[in-house]
Formats: C-alpha cells, structure tokens, sequence
C-alpha cells in the first residue's frame, strides 16, 4: 500500500486532536499543555510538509522549519514562566490556576 | 414725572439686588461649599446669642432707598390728587397674537394711595428692624427681602394689565414665604411659610383662571380696553365646566378667589395666624399692612367689572362679613398677642371687602389706608413689647408692664383707640363709614353684613382692650429675671412707632373729605369706578342717628366687658369660659378649621402623594423602568460572569469551539 497524502493528513489531524485534548482534559500539570501545544504545531507541520511535498512547492518545508524554531522559542519562554511561577505560588497544577476567574 | 414713578418702584429692587447679592454671603461663598447654617435652639431663634458682625452698608442702603422712594410716593400723591394720571412704559414684555402686555406703571388715585401706604409702611418698618433685629446674624438677607417684598407690592399696585399684576401677586407671596421661613432653623416657621404658599395656590388658582376668563371674553388682559368694553359684555355668558354662567360675574368671582387668599378670607384665611412665626417687623409690614391688603385693592382696581355683576359683589359682602365676625370671635380667645392682632387684621380686611361689595370702593380704600397706620402700628408696638420681654409672646406672661414701657403702652394705646374706632382717631372715620355703608345699600345681604358688623366692632374693642389690659395692667405675671429686663425699645424703633401714632391719629380726619367726603368724585376720578346708579356715598351720609352711634357704643360696651373681666373682677374670664366650655374650646382652636382642613385637604393629599409615591412610581415607572432594567442587566451579567471561571482549558476550549464553527462556515458557505 503506497502512503498517499491522505495518510500524512490522517495522522497529523489525530495529532492534532490528541493535542486539543490534551488541552482541555487535562487536569494536572501546566507542562502537559505545553506538550499539547507543542504537539499541535508538529501536526500542523506534517501537514505543511505533506503539502509541499505533494505540490512540489519547497515553501511549505520551509515554513515547517520556520515553525519549529518558534516552538523551540516557546517552549523555553513557557517553561521559563512556569519556573517563575512555580516559585511564587508553589505549584503547577492547572485546577489551581484560575485567578482570571470573573 | 416719568423719572419719579420709575425711581419710587424700582429702587426697593436695586436696594434688594445689591443688599441680597453683594451683601450676603451668595458671592463671597461663590464656588465653595455654602455656609452651614448655625443650629440653635428654641429659646435662641432670635439670634440673642449671636451677633452680627458683616458690613453695616446693606441695611444702611436699602433702608436709605426706601426712605427716598417714601418721599417721593407722597410727592407723587400730591401731584396725583391734583388731578394728574401717568402712564410710564418701562419695557416691552409679552405680544403674542392678541396677547400683549407691558411693564407699565399706571399711576392714578388708586395706585397713588396704595403707593403712599407701602412706601411710607415698608420704609418705617426698615428702620424700626435695624433695632428689632440688631442681634440677628442675616440682617442683610432680611433687608434684602423686605426691599423684594417691596418692590414686588409697587409692581402689583401699579400695574396695567393683568398680567403684570400677577408678577406682583406671586411676587409678594414669594417675598411673605421667604420672610415667614426667615427663621429657618425652626420647624414651625417653615411649616407656617409652606402653608401660607400653598393656601395663596389655591387664591392665585382662582386668580389665574380669572385672567384666562378676561382674555378668553375681551381678547386682552390691559385695563384701559377691558375697562372700556366692560358695559358691553354685560350678560354675556362663558361656558364654564359645563355650566353657561354669566361672563362678568365669572370673572369677578374667579379673581376674587385670588383675593381671598391674599387677603386671608374666610375659608382661606388659615395661613395668616400662622404667619406670625416671622419677625414681627414683617407681620407688620406685610401681614397687616400692604400685602393682604392687596385683595382689596384688586376689588377696587376691578370696580368696573364689579358694578356690573351685584352676584358677584353679593359674594364678596357675605364673605367680608363673615370674614369680619369669624375673626373677631376667635381673636376675643386667644393668648398669643401677635395672634391677636393678625385675627384683628383678618377682621378689619373682611370690613374693607364689605366696603368694597356695597360699592363704596372709596370708603373701602380710605379704611386699607387708616388700616395700614394703626394695625402696623400695633404690630411694632407688639414687636417692642416682645422684645422688651425677652421674646415673650404670651399676654398671661406679661402683666404690669405699664410702669416699665411708657412710651410703648403710649403707642399700642394710640393703636387701641384707632382699631376700636375712638372718635376722631383714623378709625372712627373708616370704620364707621364702612358699618354706615353697609347698612346705606339696603338690599338683604348687606343688612346681614352690617349687623355682623356691628357686632364684630364689640368684639374688636373688648379683644383690643384685653389685650391692652392684660398685657400692660394688672400684676406682672413675668419671672423676675425678665421683669428686670424690661425696658423701653432704642429710639430707631420708637422713631418709626411715634410716625404711625401720628397716622394713626391724624389719617382719618385729614383725609375724610378726600376719600369719603365732598370731595371724593372728583379725588379718585376715574381710578374707581361707579355705576350711575351707585349712590352709596350719598345715602351713607343720611342714615338714621342709632347707626352712626352704633359702632361708638359697641366700642365702650367693649371697653367696659375688658375693663370689668381683666382689670375689676379678674375671676370672671374664667368662670365663663368654664360655663360655656365647648363654645370656649370651639374659639380656642379657631373654629376647628385647621382639623377641618387637615382631615379634607391634608391627609387625602398625603394618602394620594403616598399612593402615587410607594405605589405608582416606585413600583410600577421604577419597577418597569430604570430598577428594571438594572434588574435584568444584572441577571445577565451573573449568567455570563460564571462563563469566566478562570480555567484556561475552557478558554481553550471556547477557542476551539470558535475556530471549528469558523473553519466549517467558510468550507460549508465558501465552498
């Protein structure tokens, strides 16, 4: 069975669905919304790539680096804040985590 | 002459202007939180305790003023009773369609008198009040208002049309509102100064209607057409809630509702008594002197429309004597001298409208002219005596005060004699003139009203009497501390009592000829008018012998009852009025009508003000409206606040839901 574009689609939409779980069923850790985060773009990136490859277009692979630079930048940034804030409130869990509460 | 009339009417203002915006406090504290007024208690209202220490000048200037528009009114009358009527234009004021008016000064006989009397009255009250409120902390707001009052009274008596009449109107009721409320720390003078507004609303209702009334028939409200046209409309009729009444006597009777509020008639005299809470200067002034005599004024002003409705005319004799007999029957009860003389004053006014509905207008204005001397005269005499003793207004607190205030009891005796109509004394010509006039017009309700008359003249000599009686003679009945006290007034009030003593004295016999006698056609010319048959003045010289002696020998029955009850057999009074306790009671408390009216009038007005409050707008308009609104503003607010719950996954989530409706509505749609 070739491997076509749909199966590259396939599995960064689950990806990408995972991530958005990992989002909102998450009740535990800040990290693990990173992760998710983190997960998405790779999703949004296979897709990037997928195209690129298909229309023979290099754009989009380039994009994708683009992209994962920017993740890496976020990632440190994030767990830079998370430090800072595990230090002023003593934990991370995401239940803990509501002062924007209205 | 043009000048003169202007500077008479219009120097109170600039006297009232200056002395109540540069004087007072307004200007200074311009901008910045108003002065808080000083508490005080009941015994200090007068202001004993504190001292004014502002400028001299407002006093100094408007007094100054007055005196120069007094001198000036008398030169004017002169001039006038010479024969001479003026006309000055001030300013255009209201044209509108068929409805102009001017503010215009008419000057003939009639509004020359009223000038005399509130220049020369409202000028030795002005000096007698640098005495009598020399401890007072808001002198210069005191004088602002008397110069107001003044100058509202000018405008009223001078006016030409209707209209302008009306600013004078409402203008001295708001002068008498603000001077009854001057004390405004104290309950009772507030209470007494709305009364006194409110029950003038309901004359001045009457009054307005009137004016719609003259328009609505004559097509204008100035004098001089109305005056003219007057015979021609006689028996035309007006449609007036649902009734085709006769126009003219519409009119008369409308305007003479206005009236009677000014002039505290029967029915609508229960503001005058509780006036008294002002300073007695202004109870002088304008509760005896000119304001309430303003709807005798009115009645003569209007004679014209008067001769032709004798319904009308009718009305205003039964009220007049009524108004005559009522208060003289509840001044004989009361204890408060201020009180006594303002029932005396509501008297004497219901015996100027008899005047004024028998058609003997100029005997009517000759008695507001005595009238205006003497009563102003025993209203400062009262003032002198309260001031003597410490604000004691009580006559059974006073007693044996004739060896202490001479001069005073010299004074209130002049006043005395004068209101009981002593032989050549100012009331002997007016009044009795007015008890002759009423019994000369023959027709039935002016007989009725000459007998009420007759015998509210024997009440007023025994009430006046009792007064003197008890307040002067007999044991004092005062503290000790306060007999101590007692002393003659300064001399700034003694000035202005021995000047009303003169008029007082002097008025009736120096004037009688003018105003009542041989001469009185040609004095009031055309200021008063008299219908060809209208022979009042002729027929009042030729009553019977026992009529002109009647009012003399009520006077010394009077004397006699007072002397026997207050100063012979002292136990007397008070056996009586234990014999006839309920008719005793029924006087005391003013033949119930303040209870009347508060059951008719002020609780269903406080049921309804509570109704339409509670019920209609706080309910229904707030619970529709604005609470409402808020109401329903708040349900959704805390609906959609518990949507921020702080969480980060439901924004996410939020986020999300977004995105996807996003995404799938521009596939679906932009497919």
């Amino acid at each position: 069975m070739a491997i076509g574009l749909e199966h590259y689609l396939g599995v960064a939409a689950i990806l990408f669905t995972i991530g958005v779980f990992g989002i909102f069923l998450n009740r535990k850790n800040v990290i693990v919304i990173l992760m998710a985060v983190e997960l998405m773009l790779l999703a949004v990136n296979i897709n990037l790539v997928a195209f690129s490859a298909r229309l023979g277009d290099l754009l989009g692979q380039v994009f994708a680096l683009l992209i994962l630079t920017v993740a890496a930048a976020e990632a440190a940034i994030g767990l830079a804040i998370l430090v800072v804030f595990y230090r002023n409130r003593g934990t991370i869990a995401v239940d803990d985590i509501n002062s924007m509460k209205g | 002459m043009d000048t003169v009339f202007l500077a008479i009417v219009f120097l109170p203002l600039i006297g009232a202007m200056a002395a109540g915006l540069l004087g007072t406090a307004v200007f200074r504290h311009a901008g910045s939180a108003p002065p808080q007024p000083v508490h005080h208690d009941a015994e200090e209202d007068h202001g004993h305790h504190h001292h004014y220490d502002g400028p001299r000048w407002p006093m100094m200037l408007t007094t100054a003023l007055l005196m120069v528009s007094a001198v000036l009114s008398w030169y004017a009358f002169f001039d006038v009773m010479a024969g001479n009527t003026y006309k000055v234009v001030v300013a255009e004021w209201v044209r509108s369609g068929a409805l102009v008016a001017a503010w215009t000064l008419r000057i003939d006989t009639l509004s020359a008198v009223m000038l005399v009397v509130v220049t020369t009255v409202s000028a030795l009250v002005h000096v007698y009040s640098h005495g009598y409120m020399s401890h007072d902390p808001h002198q210069p707001r005191f004088f602002a208002y008397l110069s107001l009052f003044t100058f509202a009274m000018l405008m009223l008596v001078t006016s030409d049309n209707l209209l302008q009449m009306f600013f004078g109107w409402e203008g001295v009721g708001l002068a008498s509102y603000l001077l009854i409320g001057f004390w405004y720390t104290r309950p009772s003078a507030n209470a007494a100064a709305i009364k006194a507004f409110v029950v003038n609303r309901v004359g001045d209702f009457g009054f307005a209607l009137g004016i719609f009334a003259t328009f609505a028939l004559f097509g204008s409200i100035e004098f001089d057409p109305i005056f003219a046209a007057a015979p021609e409309m006689a028996g035309r009729t007006l449609h007036f809630l649902s009734w085709e009444v006769d126009a003219l006597t519409l009119i008369c009777l409308l305007l003479f509702m206005g009236a009677m509020g000014k002039s505290a008639q029967f029915l609508l005299h229960t503001w005058l008594p509780d006036a008294m809470e002002g300073p007695t200067p202004v109870s002088a002034l304008i509760h005896a002197a000119t304001m309430v005599t303003a709807g005798v004024f009115l009645v003569g002003r209007m004679s014209p429309f008067y001769e032709l409705a004798p319904d009308a005319q009718a009305v205003v004799v039964v009220i007049g004597a009524i108004t005559a007999f009522f208060a003289a029957t509840v001044g004989l009860v009361q204890n408060d001298i201020k009180r006594i003389i303002a029932y005396s004053t509501c008297s004497q006014l219901g015996y100027m409208f008899v005047a004024m509905g028998v058609g003997a207008y100029g005997v009517g204005m000759f008695h507001l002219f005595t009238h205006a001397y003497f009563k102003a005269l025993l209203f400062l005499g009262a003032g002198s005596v309260i001031h003597a003793m410490s604000d004691e207004q009580d006559i059974w607190r006073m007693g044996g005060l004739f060896p202490y205030l001479k001069k005073t009891w010299a004074m209130m005796l002049v006043g005395t004699l004068a209101l009981t109509g002593f032989p050549l004394t100012a009331g002997y010509y007016s009044k009795d003139a007015i008890i002759e006039a009423a019994f000369a017009a023959h027709t039935p309700v002016a007989t009725f009203a000459f007998w009420l008359l007759v015998i509210a003249a024997l009440f007023t000599s025994f009430y006046s009497w009792r007064l003197m009686l008890v307040t002067f003679h007999g044991k004092p009945r005062a503290s000790r501390e306060t007999m101590a006290r007692v002393h003659d007034s300064p001399p700034v009030m003694m000035v202005p009592l021995y000047v009303l003593a003169a008029g007082a004295l002097l008025a009736g016999w120096l004037f009688k000829d003018l105003f009542i006698g041989a001469s009185e056609a040609a004095f009031w010319g055309q200021a008063l008018y008299r219908a060809a048959d209208n022979e009042i003045i002729h027929h009042m010289h030729d009553v019977p012998a026992w009529v002109k002696w009647a009012p003399f020998v009520m006077m010394v029955i009077g004397f006699a009852v007072a002397f026997l009850f207050y100063i012979v057999r002292t136990d007397l009074p008070e056996r009586l009025a234990r014999a006839f306790r309920p008719v005793y009671l029924f006087l005391l408390n003013k033949w119930y009508f303040d209870e009347l009216y508060d059951v008719l009038f002020v609780r269903p007005a406080f049921r309804i003000g509570g109704f339409l409050w509670k019920g209609v707008d706080q309910r229904i308009i707030d619970g529709i409206g604005p609470d409402g609104v808020s109401a329903r503003v708040l349900d959704v607010t805390a609906w959609v606040s518990r949507l921020q719950s702080g969480y980060l996954y439901h924004y996410a989530f939020a986020m999300l839901l977004g995105v996807a409706a996003l995404v799938t509505y521009l596939m679906v749609m932009g497919g």
